[in-house]
């Protein structure tokens, strides 16, 4: 026991101190070494550090240049694989290419047929000459909601245009004069709407309260709605074009009052786009 | 005398031939990420360093070892000396299986590799995680070793082939 101790205190002596025939440090030395130079590096110490950054300055072109043939070989497999992918990369293509060509045919009828359709269903496809007009006043009495607009005949403005604010309806022309004319408000209670619920598609008709909200008549079926609901004009009777934008009825309201909140603030107008639609000859 | 001078250059140039490749392993850092195998990956610098100074210890020196380790740190980004420290280790580990060892065997050697390339991480492991503070992944260690020790009997083979076949025949002429 005492000598197999011994011979194993001997060999580890010998492996770690003994210095070898062309060696000049002991091993032992040399991780000594190492670990004062783990931790001073650790702590920073400057002349660890410029030691540092000599290797990496001697390291970092050395490496650049001594991985040159892996990249090399690198490219050259990168290249071959490529290659050797080749057919069926081609064959993928081709068959993704069919399925795109398809689609665009699909896509390109889809467009026409919505065209087609549209000229079926709506007669008022062109918008005339927009003119914008300021609001001149917008002073209703208690039984008018209107406005008055600094445009008249003298700037083609006609009868039953309409006027929007934005891409939102906010009446029609009611009035017409030489330089001036009035706009009967969404709000007022003279004005009556065709109007298309959506999504729920259910035709009825708005009207104004004379208050800053309309509510929705003549419907039977508005008790099954249930949830938000948007307001279009329908494009019934031949008034106004279809799909333009009037307002919401929030859930809350539709079971008791119907109330109707336009997407467009009346009180705040300041100027307005006067338009009309006429038919679409081409068709 | 032409021939011969030839001759002493090319013998030259094969007795450097294993630090010739330990300086060109630790700059170059194999890694074959372009293989795109995940499960993939060796210590090529264990393997020679291991073999060298079990089978010839006059091949390495150690200075140039130390070396070696202080440009893969900088390589991987270590501390500075920590694969030094590692290299010097493994060092220490086959000189040790060298003046113990009166038979040589391949399957010891291959054993004695695996508990040193073991110990060697485990001390890379707790020295990166625990005082500098790296993440490591357990998995990517053990990957590492496993094909470190597999592919250490084949390598070890390619050397004695070399070895004998290139250097030591010239040494013999």
């Amino acid at each position: 026991m005492e000598t197999s101790r011994d011979d194993f205190v001997i060999a580890i002596r010998s492996a770690f101190l003994k210095k070898g025939t062309q060696q000049r440090f002991s091993l032992l030395g040399l991780i000594f070494f190492s670990i004062i130079f783990l931790i001073l590096g650790s702590l920073n110490f400057k002349a660890i550090s410029y030691i540092k950054i000599g290797i990496n300055e001697i390291v970092y072109r050395s490496s650049f240049i001594v991985s040159g043939p892996e990249n090399f070989i690198k490219d050259n497999y990168l290249v071959l694989q490529d290659h050797l992918n080749l057919y069926k990369e081609n064959q993928k293509n081709k068959l993704e290419l069919i399925d795109l060509r398809s689609k665009d045919l699909l896509n390109k009828f889809v467009i026409l047929e919505n065209k087609r359709l549209n000229n079926i269903v709506d007669d008022y496809l062109v918008e005339s000459d927009t003119i914008f007009a300021k609001v001149l006043s917008d002073k209703g009495s208690p039984f008018l909601k209107s406005i008055i607009l600094n445009k008249g005949s003298k700037h083609n403005i006609t009868l039953g245009m309409v006027a929007m604010d934005g891409e939102y309806l906010v009446g029609k022309i009611v009035e017409v004069n030489y330089l001036t004319s009035r706009v009967l408000l969404l709000s007022d209670l003279n004005s009556k709407m065709p109007v298309i619920l959506e999504p729920y598609g259910v035709f009825s008709i708005l009207s104004g309260t004379g208050e800053d909200y309309g509510v929705i008549q003549y419907s039977k079926t508005y008790e099954s709605i249930t949830g938000k609901t948007i307001i279009y004009t329908s494009g019934v009777g031949d008034l106004f074009k279809a799909g333009i934008p009037i307002g919401i009825i929030k859930s809350d309201y539709i079971a008791k009052e119907k109330k109707v909140e336009f997407f467009s603030d009346f009180s705040q107008l300041k100027f307005v786009k006067i338009i009309s639609f006429i038919k679409d000859d081409s068709k | 005398m032409t021939e011969l001078r030839n001759k002493n250059y090319i013998r030259k140039i094969l007795s450097q031939a294993p630090l010739i490749l330990l300086f060109v392993s630790v700059l170059n850092n194999f890694d074959f990420n372009y293989l795109s195998l995940k499960y993939f990956s060796f210590n090529f610098s264990y393997i020679l360093i291991f073999y060298y100074s079990l089978k010839k210890s006059e091949g390495l020196g150690y200075i140039y070892i130390f070396i070696a380790g202080l440009f893969n740190d900088v390589v991987l980004g270590t501390p500075i000396g920590l694969s030094s420290l590692m290299y010097l280790i493994l060092c220490g580990a086959a000189a040790y299986l060298r003046n113990i060892t009166l038979r040589p065997n391949l399957v010891k050697d291959c054993i004695f590799f695996l508990i040193t390339i073991l110990i060697i991480n485990s001390l890379l492991f707790i020295t990166l995680n625990y005082i500098f503070g790296y993440e490591l992944s357990y998995v990517d260690q053990i990957i590492n070793i496993t094909f470190t020790f597999l592919l250490y009997s084949l390598f070890s083979n390619l050397f004695d082939f070399f070895e004998n076949y290139f250097v030591g025949k010239n040494n013999a002429r």
